[in-house]
């Protein structure tokens, strides 16, 4: 991991709340791998104070980025950065998708809801350079929280829309979406980030359809390096179970680590 | 030059910056962003005999120019302490300082009577303030009997130099500080948090599990300081200030109130590299006002 107290900001595209960022930080472009993230200081003030944690969209080249919804103080003072302004990022953090085995012609399906399609599209990259055929899976509430359709297309990516509201794609939640698709021929893989029920929602599909899922999880964090001891979840590790830190044991875990809401203990 | 050094009385650091317990983890988790040996010392999370589950999420929320939080405690315990932390400490020439907690006065001592048999440790910081582990911010440092008791007991029972670490959640810090004093506290460091809450408004719930938490960072330090002084005025044994410095100019403020050393916290959940470039914040300012010892700064405040 690295410390870049002065990454510039080259290129920052939006969709209404939603930012797509492009920063020059050639150390941690070079180590960054998929489902890990960044701890991003928006502003050198004390106010906000903490980092954020921003999980790591993409890599090209020397820069890395990061996909994020606007939803405070922190995130707003960062979606209005110009090119040329710098950021103090610490980065690659966490453990990311394990991306075990051979992958070649394994179906690779992506599964995200609104900002938590952030970490799949780097992770896509990788699946496809590893030989998997890759579908993603992509949620929102509306059409306005699908931005990135056509970046996926003209990536080359089959994206799967579906909105609650039905403004775009398949009409309902994407487990739903899944559920479907997942009918004819079942995936050998998911992968999954977003909102908590709908990642109960696939994992509980993902034991039915007998396929191993992994999914990203999402947390405050106060520091992103294990020493704060804020960002834990209830996952099981070596035998027991307990109060695990996301950032350093994580942020990705595979579903039976996991400790769900509905789970009978 | 500024010799940096100062001396504790029972131990002689290298220089006046400490990371504060429960804001560097064991230290190892530090060792990739700066270099330990920089650094007067580190004091060590918070230690419980067992191991401690901590409390449940959300633990975390930041308020203005400060954090609060409610871990809980969550640790190793001892022994995995002794085991897996302590050896991967042993290569590294700094102070040590292991939080010591409990959940009665039998368990600090019995906590230092393991400890006391492991090499290493220079010396103990008796957590007797922590809010987020009792109902309601209930803790030994909100009372001078309770404090005394339990500071005795400790004293007794350690072969090692024990550091009491104080709770600013009280009327009268002062009283808190004599009571530790005359129990025989080696030293007094404080703050620890401040007992705070936030609500979302939204769901009109607490935004922390725990309901209360402590607070910590910048906004705390006007209040830290003022405690700090009260008590570096009035007791003998060294005080080691704590809360909110970010800062080299932050840590002289504290020395100059009167501490002999300080605690870095929340600045290195911000900024892995906050200790060792507060001590290089330090030595420069000593340099460029031709400081000669940094001791000479301690205490200085004209009033």
């Amino acid at each position: 991991m690295i410390k870049n107290a002065r990454a510039p900001l080259v290129q920052s595209e939006r969709w209404n709340d939603y930012f797509l960022l492009t920063f020059e930080a050639p150390g941690i472009a070079r180590e960054a791998r998929p489902g890990q993230f960044l701890m991003i200081k928006v502003s050198p003030e004390p106010y906000p104070l903490l980092r954020r944690p921003l999980s790591i969209h993409g890599r090209s080249g020397d820069a890395v980025e990061v996909f994020f919804k606007v939803a405070g103080s922190g995130t707003e003072i960062l979606s209005r950065k110009k090119p040329g302004e710098t950021a103090d990022i610490l980065g690659p953090l966490g453990r990311g998708y394990r991306l075990d085995g051979d992958l070649r012609g394994k179906k690779a399906w992506c599964v995200g809801g609104g900002r938590g399609i952030a970490p799949l599209n780097f992770l896509a990259e990788e699946l496809r350079a590893l030989g998997a055929e890759v579908r993603i899976f992509y949620g929102g509430r509306s059409v306005e929280d699908l931005p990135l359709r056509d970046k996926f297309e003209k990536r080359g990516f089959p994206a799967v829309c579906s909105t609650d509201d039905g403004t775009f794609g398949f009409h309902g939640f994407v487990t739903d979406l899944l559920e479907k698709e997942g009918g004819a021929a079942k995936p050998d893989s998911l992968y999954v980030c977003g909102p908590d029920a709908m990642m109960e929602a696939v994992a509980k599909l993902s034991r039915v359809w007998g396929v191993p899922a992994e999914f990203s999880l999402e947390s405050l964090m106060g520091c992103g390096i294990g020493a704060c001891w804020g960002c834990v979840k209830r996952i099981k590790k070596e035998g027991s179970e307990g109060w695990v830190k996301i950032c350093e044991d994580g942020p990705v875990f595979a579903r039976d680590e996991i400790v769900w809401p509905g789970d009978v203990p | 030059m500024t010799d940096l050094s100062v001396d504790l009385g029972f131990v002689k650091l290298k220089n006046p910056v400490l990371a504060a317990s429960g804001t560097f983890g064991y230290g190892r988790e530090f060792a990739p962003f700066l270099d330990l040996d920089k650094l007067g010392g580190f004091v060590a999370k918070g230690l419980y005999y067992d191991p401690r589950e901590g409390n449940p999420p959300p633990r975390l929320v930041e308020t203005a120019s400060g954090l609060i939080n409610a871990i809980g405690l969550q640790g190793v315990g001892v022994e995995a302490f002794a085991e897996k932390v302590l050896p991967g400490l042993r290569d590294f020439d700094t102070a040590l300082i292991v939080n010591v907690c409990g959940a009665g006065e039998e368990e600090y001592v019995r906590v230092i009577e393991y400890l006391d048999e492991k090499p290493g440790i220079a010396a103990y910081e008796l957590n007797i303030s922590c809010p987020n582990v009792k109902k309601e911010g209930l803790c030994p440092a909100l009372s001078p009997e309770w404090t005394h008791s339990l500071v005795r007991r400790a004293k007794k029972a350690s072969r090692r130099p024990v550091i009491t670490k104080l709770s600013p959640n009280v009327t009268d810090i002062v009283e808190i500080a004599l009571a530790a004093e005359e129990a025989g506290t080696d030293g007094i460091s404080l703050i620890n948090t401040v007992l705070a809450m936030a609500v979302d408004v939204e769901t009109r719930r607490p935004k922390l599990a725990n309901v209360f938490g402590g607070l910590s960072g910048p906004a705390v330090k006007p209040i830290a300081l003022r405690m700090v002084y009260q008590v570096a005025t009035r007791v003998k044994v060294p005080v080691i200030g704590i809360g909110g410095i970010m800062s080299g100019t932050d840590a002289l403020e504290f020395l100059i109130a009167g501490a002999r050393a300080v605690q870095v916290g929340t600045a290195n959940f911000v900024d892995p590299e906050a200790a060792a470039r507060i001590v290089a914040e330090m030595r420069a300012f000593g340099e460029s006002r031709r400081i000669e010892k940094i001791e000479d700064v301690i205490g200085t405040i004209r009033i």
